[in-house]
């Protein structure tokens, strides 16, 4: 038989998908559901001088107004809590840290009735001058208490030494904004008490068992008496990594009303209630000699937080591996603003990362009169020099070759404005694209029922669109020796054998290797058993669960990439678009080159928003988010993307984990938009340092 | 969104009660109302739909076509009459919105289509449209998206339309009834600047749009409507042009000049219009007539890009009309 794995099999959800019946939390039928909605603060900080929801309590269908005054008393804080989980605005005081903040629940018979009644409560405010942006307070930054990726800083060899060597310089600053995720599926919960300390949850998640966790610690119940489902999650790309506000006030508001409720968050509130990439500065200094050999290399990052707690952007972690030099410090500084706190977002750090140093590579090149690549060839780090450790796996100078070759990137003159096309100026740019390979614990079950002879697998992880269903149902059928078909793989139900987050590109490498392990288990006990146990016609059980191996611990493990664009520009219109990408990567096995081309097609989409259109405006005044709906905050629609063409390198890696994968959700969007910025400043000479690169700034 | 008493009239007479009853509003394609109304920007107390009227025939004439202020902006986009004898009109509702809202968007409902100011759409922030005499969030706010002309610290709210610049470029005329009888206004005085910036049009309370009215000329067909925007495709214009260009020979008999995205209104450049009159249509002498336009632009500070790039995207239209591109 052929093996499932490795091939590009359909999705197997995609005919429910298609067809409207895949159910997403806020499609569970519940009966007797109430309708909840938040309530949000306008004005930026400040405290609640007075909240009259006299007349939303006695509008028609109103079965509660939840505010702070009458809210029931819970954990909002997260002292005890995970690492990555935020602190949680959950009605307990009047305080006002952001705009948009939650400030009521209102919870009706229906949705309609629920936000009329919401429209009529006053709230009247003392208002505090507001700190909207890092600009504001850029001299007040601070070094971070902790931070989840590894330490704020490093530094290898004598950087004042190494610069003092170099004959050529680059000393740029350059910006990303503040981003929002805006998956298609805005977050919902429907919370569903079956008793004083009993709870289900329907919750659009990233993470079933976080939500577990986070909920019992707030409402101050086991953990084992919250059971949280979510079968389908319509994207999540960081904003859904850990429950928010709204979640616990959901849950709230059932108990208050006693009977069901379903919390869907508007479009409007996901811009302040779900988390925000953190808009970043990042300082980059490189010194190199005549041959463009790197000597010194500071990257220092200031990104936002919130007034009231910590999430760092580690836009500097790529850059203590990415290329050999000896001499390297990189920092990560925070500073305080009056916004919500920001979150995860596809490629945390590495995104924002690469078009920093993957943009100031490109000027070196330019300084330094060296081809982009060949500067990067010269470069080439084979270790990662800052842990001393070898690469489990790097195929980093395949991608180059064979991704400039599709591209043709010998057709490149490359003096500025030298390549054009009638009204349109051509560029051409490039960059190197990384993600890191982790791999976490995960358990996972399967089950032979004889009654139809078919395998039923489970783990509790989540599929967010990317074919997590697709992949485990390929990896089982390996396992047991099976066709796919015989397989069904069920997962989003804290039910299951518990996986942690899906985040970080680890899904397939945690639970994959958990459900491989169960499989291959299942398949010897099968193959063990009398005649009369078959006879007898029993489920057989095996359960699993994964470990990551100490020989891992010894490698530096890291998916890598390469990033070519063309861009056409209207010389006298300034509009920008991107003509053409070609990309490889190389991030160990892919067990599906269907689902995988999607996630870096996805990704690569993803990145032209980001360096050409994605921006969430705060006004300076109020904290108040000004683009605030799809309209205002644009991503790429079809017509902005062209021709995408994935080279998938073959990368055998016996190191990262027992299938040899890597991850790939978030590569990505990794380098391609400083390989976008790069090629702007081809066609124009304009080096933009601050993304979107919108046509007002090539004017 | 409030709750609100709907009918459904099927004769223009009961339409035209209706709307005169106090809060009244009209309802066609809805993709303005509708949106707003679930924003609480709009909370009419009585929504009066339209869609049993039977105002969606476009008729093609010798002389002239006439187009129901209930056809479709799909319809009249796809019409093989308007796109041979007004191409600026197809080409400016084709650059609009997205496949789906042009299905659902109506003439008439388009002539009014409300500003996207997103200060307007936030109930948070001041808005003189919304209620007048709060103040304007978006003058000293983030502009980048707002006029630079036609505005004052009142409002500088941009008006959306694609289709109006076009129409205005066409010296169209919208014909409007009520219970007192029927008139006509040209499209250069049914939208009015901001003095008031809550009121956006010259009609009266309980008057209904029933059909605009398009007449040959020379010029029109020769029109080219040219937009700019931060991305290729469902998004507002930074700066649009709609001209047309009635050219014998080599020389320029007439020009109509018309930009979008940059004022309170749907905005006629006549000082570039005359500077191309009786010339050569030449790329140097657009260039040099575009950039008369916006003389009494006054910006801000996140918006003053539009100035520079207004003119050059009437010298582009003006070329692609001219056919010396």
């Amino acid at each position: 038989m052929k093996p499932a794995i490795g091939a590009p099999i359909d999705r197997v959800d995609a005919q429910r998908k298609v067809t409207g019946t895949a159910t997403y939390a806020a499609d569970t039928p519940v009966t007797r559901v109430a309708h909840a909605v938040i309530v949000t603060s306008a004005v930026g900080k400040g405290s609640l001088r007075a909240l009259d929801i006299d007349a939303a309590r006695g509008a028609p269908g109103v079965l509660a107004v939840l505010a702070h005054g009458n809210a029931p008393r819970v954990k909002a804080d997260r002292a005890g809590s995970a690492p990555n989980e935020r602190v949680l605005q959950l009605l307990q005081d009047d305080w006002i840290h952001y705009a948009d903040q939650p400030i009521a629940v209102v919870v009706a018979d229906t949705l309609e009735r629920a936000q009329g009644a919401a429209s009529l409560i006053a709230p009247r405010y003392e208002t505090a001058a507001v700190v909207a942006s890092l600009e504001q307070s850029l001299p007040t930054a601070f070094e971070p208490n902790a931070m989840v990726h590894g330490a704020p800083d490093s530094s290898r060899g004598s950087f004042d030494i190494g610069l003092a060597a170099a004959k050529h310089v680059v000393d740029a600053t350059y910006e990303t904004p503040n981003e929002n995720h805006n998956p298609m599926e805005p977050h919902a919960t429907i919370a569903v008490w079956t008793g004083s300390d009993r709870l289900t949850l329907y919750d659009a998640t990233q993470g079933i068992f976080g939500v577990r966790q986070r909920i019992a610690e707030v409402f101050g119940i086991p953990k084992e008496h919250v059971r949280v489902i979510d079968q389908f999650v319509g994207g999540g790309f960081g904003c859904k990594g850990t429950p928010w506000s709204h979640v616990a006030l959901c849950a709230m508001a059932a108990k208050v009303v006693n009977r069901p409720v379903k919390l869907a968050i508007t479009r409007q509130q996901m811009f302040s209630l779900v988390g925000h990439r953190p808009h970043t500065s990042q300082h980059i200094q490189l010194g190199a000699d005549p041959e463009g050999k790197l000597t010194a290399i500071r990257h220092a990052v200031i990104s936002e937080t919130s007034s009231f707690d910590e999430f760092v952007e580690p836009s500097a972690m790529q850059t203590r591996m990415l290329y050999a030099c000896p001499n390297v410090i990189t920092t990560q500084r925070l500073v305080r603003v009056d916004a919500p706190t920001p979150t995860f977002m596809r490629a945390p750090g590495e995104s924002s990362g690469t078009f920093a140093i993957e943009s100031a590579m490109d000027e070196l090149a330019y300084k330094a009169g060296i081809d982009p690549i060949e500067l990067r060839l010269r470069n080439y780090a084979d270790r990662d020099e800052q842990e001393n450790k070898v690469f489990s796996s790097k195929s980093l100078r395949e991608c180059y070759q064979q991704a400039a070759t599709k591209f043709g990137w010998n057709r490149r003159t490359p003096k500025p404005r030298s390549m054009r096309d009638g009204h349109e100026l051509v560029g051409y740019g490039m960059a190197t694209a990384t993600y890191p390979a982790s791999q976490w614990p995960a358990g996972a079950r399967a089950t032979y029922r004889p009654a139809d002879g078919t395998y039923l697998v489970q783990a509790g992880t989540q599929d967010l669109g990317t074919g997590t269903y697709t992949i485990m149902t390929q990896i089982a059928a390996d396992a047991l020796g099976v066709p796919v078909e015989r397989v069904r793989f069920e997962l989003g139900d804290t039910a299951f054998p518990e996986a942690p987050v899906s985040g970080g590109s680890t899904t397939a490498s945690t639970v994959g290797p958990a459900v491989k392990d169960a499989c291959t288990m299942l398949r010897a006990k099968l193959a063990a058993l009398t005649p009369a146990d078959r006879a007898a016609g029993q489920p057989v059980v095996a359960e699993a669960k994964s470990e990551v191996s100490p020989e891992r611990k010894k490698f530096a493990t890291h998916a890598f990439g390469a990033d070519f664009v063309e861009v056409r520009i209207d010389e006298e219109l300034g509009m920008i678009r991107v003509a053409r990408v070609v990309a490889a990567f190389a991030a160990g096995k892919i067990l599906n080159p269907k689902t995988a081309n999607n996630q870096y097609v996805g990704g690569i989409v993803w990145g032209i928003g980001m360096a050409l259109e994605e921006h969430t405006v705060r006004d300076r005044r109020t904290g108040r988010v000004v683009t605030r709906d799809l309209a205002d905050y644009h991503v790429p629609v079809h017509a902005d993307v062209p021709a995408i063409d994935v080279i998938q390198i073959d990368e055998v890696d016996t190191v990262v984990n027992s299938l040899g994968t890597k991850g790939i959700g978030e590569i990505g969007i990794t380098g391609i938009t400083a390989a976008i910025a790069n090629a702007v400043f081809h066609a124009t000479g304009m080096r933009v340092r601050a993304l979107p690169i919108t046509l007002d700034k090539i004017a | 969104m409030n709750a609100f008493s709907y009918v459904r009239p099927t004769s223009e007479a009961e339409a035209l009660r209706a709307l005169a009853e106090p809060g009244a509003v009209a309802l066609a394609g809805g993709t303005t109302l509708v949106d707003l109304m679930r924003l609480d920007v709009m909370r009419p107390a009585r929504v009066v739909d339209l869609g049993g009227l039977p105002l969606d025939r476009i008729d093609a004439k010798s002389g002239g076509i006439s187009i129901g202020a209930l056809a479709s902006n799909t319809a009249v986009a796809d019409h093989p009459e308007i796109r041979a004898r007004f191409p600026v009109l197809a080409e400016a509702i084709d650059a609009g919105a997205s496949g789906q809202i042009r299905n659902m968007a109506s003439v008439g409902g388009n002539l009014l289509q409300r500003t996207r100011c997103s200060y307007f759409r936030d109930l948070a922030s001041p808005c003189n449209k919304r209620s007048p005499g709060a103040g304007c969030a978006a003058f000293d706010g983030y502009t980048r998206n707002h006029a630079v002309v036609g505005g004052s610290p009142n409002c500088i709210a941009v008006h959306p339309s694609d289709m109006c610049v076009a129409l205005l470029a066409l010296d169209a005329v919208v014909r409007i009834k009520s219970a007192s009888g029927e008139r006509t206004i040209p499209m250069s005085e049914l939208h009015v600047v901001p003095d008031r910036p809550n009121v956006e049009t010259s009609l009266r309370p309980g008057e209904l749009i029933t059909a605009v009215e398009l007449r040959d000329a020379p010029f029109a067909k020769r029109s080219r409507y040219v937009k700019v925007r931060d991305r290729a495709s469902f998004a507002f214009a930074l700066a649009s042009a709609a001209v047309a260009l009635d050219v014998e020979g080599t020389t320029i008999n007439a020009a109509r000049v018309a930009l979008g995205g940059v004022a309170t209104k749907p905005w006629r450049e006549q000082r570039v219009e005359q500077a191309l009159v009786g010339k050569r249509p030449t790329q140097q002498m657009f260039d040099a007539a575009a950039k008369l336009a916006l003389a009494d632009a006054v910006p801000r500070p996140d918006n003053a890009f539009k100035v520079a790039l207004a003119r050059r995207v009437i010298a582009r239209a003006l070329a692609l009309a001219g056919g010396v591109s």
